[in-house]
Parts: structure tokens; C-alpha cells; sequence
């Protein structure tokens, strides 16, 4: 049997899911719509899009740096105000955010995935709304994606870290 | 209503997306970051006895989930509250672009690049797999992506994430004015 890596304990789990109560089924469902909210906002705001990732490389539009400049302020003081008030979550639970270790990866892993996202257009989150948008061809770019995360979970030992 | 149907400016994109952070904070104690996603499916699918895939991919659903809504939301914002109208660039992109062989403005990706035709060629090799490799390797390899670390890991001022950050607004950089001009011109554009 393998042994499971405890969530805190792992430095390349950045979104790990530190609720102690059990949520199942219907519970779940929750974070769908959440996630549809967001894909709708993806497509409206044209994030999704190819062309507005190409202008904001080539810094010809305010666009991309206004929706993740305005969405960074609006988390830091969401996160403000959930520190000063010590808002707990729906289930009472402290609401608790993992310190981040710097990494030499996040410098190279970090410059790979920008080479990337010039040429797809695509951050992760982005991709998935592409194939809802019936950008069908996308899948591809998932699986491979998906392959590219293989290949660095199956070499993560061997690269500078 | 007809603003729904209008693409939505940055300062109602912006924000909304920064709720995210709170919502799921408040929900469930979760942390924003969407390229795991990748890696659960990597655990739950091919594990491989790799022990980065070795842990409970089943307690991160929540996270399978609110990717496969991201997909839906892109289905019901493209067919029920779709724009009508060309997607507005740029006129300094669009020439930029003119000059690579970009020239179709119908849809929110480039026809030229992201079609199925291209799939079995030089194009598709350099766009979906190539370009998804990158994405995939890369954020996971960084630790996250945009969500994971420009949002989620700024907001809550950690200095790690800005660094990541500005590598992935870097590597964007280097391949859109040094790399893809070559490298299109060797695919066949």
C-alpha cells in the first residue's frame, strides 16, 4: 500500500482543502455552481480569449492587468476583513490559508508555464471554459496538460527544487 | 439586458473573480488554485505508484467539481449570453497579429490556430501539445497558475506567489516577442 502525503506537509499542493468536516454528495454541489459563476465571468470578460492574452503580452490593452490587478485587490481585502472580523467559515471552522515556501520552481516552473500561456491563450482555469465554448480541439490541449502535469509529478525528485 | 449580452469591462470582471477567494474561503475552507486539478486527475486516473500522485484525490473533489462548472459556465455564457458581435482587439494587436496570419475575428480564439483541421500538423504539434504541455508542466512545477498563485497566493500577501507570478508574466513575454514569430513561421503561417 502507498502512504499518503498529509496535505500540509506538501509544498506543491496550493489549493489544498484544509476543512476538517466531511462533505459529501449534495454538499459538493456547491462549488459546481460556484465554478459555472466563474466560467461565465471567464467568457463574458473575454479572458478566455487568445487574442486578449496576445494583447496583454504585448501590453496593447489595460484589459487583463484590470480584471487580475482589480481581482488581486479584491482578495487582499477580502482576506483583509476575514483576518480583522475572524470570519469562520459555513461550518464554523477557523478559517486558515497555508504559508507558501519559496521554491526554486516557482521561478522555472513558473517561466515554463508563462511560455505556455502565450502560445495557448490559456491559463488551467481558462482551458476548461474554452471546451465549454465549444472550442472543442481544446481537449487536446488538456490532455496534454494533463500529461505535462505527469511528467513533472513522475520527475518532481529529480529536478532543482 | 443588454448589458449581459456586451463582453463585461474589467472592473466588473476583476472583482468578481477576487470574490472567489472569499467564497470558497467561507464555504469550505478552501483555497483558490485551479491547475491541481490537473494533478488529481493525474492521481486519480494514472498514479502510477508515483509518489507525487499518491495521496486522497477523493477529499479534493470539491475541486473536479468546480472545474467541470467552469466548463458549463463557458457552455451557457457562449450559447445563451454569447456577444453577437466580433470580439473588439486592439488595432495595434490586430496588426501584429495581421503580420503572423491572424485574421479572423469571429470567435473568441483565432479559427486560424484552434481548429481540428489542424490537429495532424505542425500547427496543432506547436499550439495544443506543445503549449499544453508548457501550461501543464510548468504550473505544476511553479506550485500554481494564475489562480493558485497571481490571485489566491498575492492576496493573501505571500511573497512566493509574486515571484512565481512574475516568472509566468516573463516566460509570456519571452515567447510573445522572441519565440512565437519563429516559431509560427515554422509551423506555416
Amino acid at each position: 500500500m502507498s502512504v499518503l502525503i498529509k496535505e500540509k506537509d506538501d509544498a506543491n499542493c496550493v489549493a489544498p482543502n484544509l476543512t476538517k468536516k466531511k462533505e459529501s454528495g449534495l454538499e459538493l454541489l456547491k462549488y459546481l455552481i460556484l465554478g459555472v459563476l466563474f466560467g461565465i465571468v471567464f467568457v463574458k470578460a473575454e479572458i478566455i480569449s487568445w487574442f486578449r492574452i496576445q494583447e496583454m503580452f504585448r501590453l496593447q490593452s489595460f484589459h487583463m492587468y484590470g480584471v487580475i490587478g482589480s481581482a488581486i485587490v479584491t482578495g487582499i481585502i477580502s482576506i483583509q476583513l476575514i483576518k480583522r472580523f475572524g470570519i469562520r467559515s459555513m461550518h464554523g471552522e477557523a478559517i486558515h490559508i497555508p504559508k507558501k515556501e519559496f521554491r526554486k520552481g516557482q521561478i522555472i516552473g513558473g517561466l515554463t508555464f508563462g511560455l505556455g500561456w502565450a502560445l495557448t491563450g490559456a491559463c488551467p482555469g481558462p482551458l476548461f471554459a474554452q471546451i465549454g465554448s465549444g472550442f472543442t480541439v481544446i481537449i487536446v490541449t488538456l490532455l496534454s496538460a494533463i500529461a505535462g502535469t505527469w511528467v513533472y509529478g513522475r520527475f518532481a525528485d529529480k529536478l532543482p527544487n | 439586458m443588454n448589458w449581459i449580452t456586451q463582453p463585461w469591462p474589467w472592473y466588473v470582471a476583476g472583482p468578481l473573480i477576487g470574490l472567489t477567494v472569499p467564497a470558497l474561503l467561507i464555504l469550505g475552507n478552501k483555497t483558490f488554485g485551479i491547475s491541481s486539478s490537473l494533478r488529481h486527475i493525474c492521481a486519480a486516473c494514472m498514479p502510477a505508484k508515483i509518489p507525487f500522485f499518491q495521496y486522497n484525490w477523493k477529499k479534493e473533489s470539491w475541486n473536479l467539481l468546480f472545474v467541470m462548472g467552469v466548463l458549463i459556465g463557458g457552455f451557457i455564457a457562449t450559447n445563451f449570453l454569447a456577444n453577437p458581435d466580433a470580439i473588439v482587439i486592439s488595432e495595434v494587436t490586430q496588426a501584429d497579429l495581421a503580420a503572423l496570419g491572424i485574421i479572423d475575428y469571429t470567435h473568441l480564439m483565432p479559427s486560424d490556430i484552434f481548429s481540428w483541421e489542424n490537429l495532424f500538423t505542425a500547427k496543432g504539434l506547436l499550439f495544443f501539445v506543445i503549449g499544453g504541455f508548457l501550461v501543464g508542466f510548468g504550473t505544476r512545477y511553479a506550485g500554481g497558475c494564475t489562480s493558485g498563485h497571481a490571485i489566491m497566493g498575492i492576496s493573501a500577501l505571500q511573497w512566493p506567489s509574486l515571484v512565481a507570478t512574475m516568472a509566468f508574466m516573463l516566460g509570456g513575454f519571452l515567447m510573445t516577442h522572441v519565440f512565437l514569430e519563429p516559431l509560427m513561421k515554422i509551423v506555416g503561417f
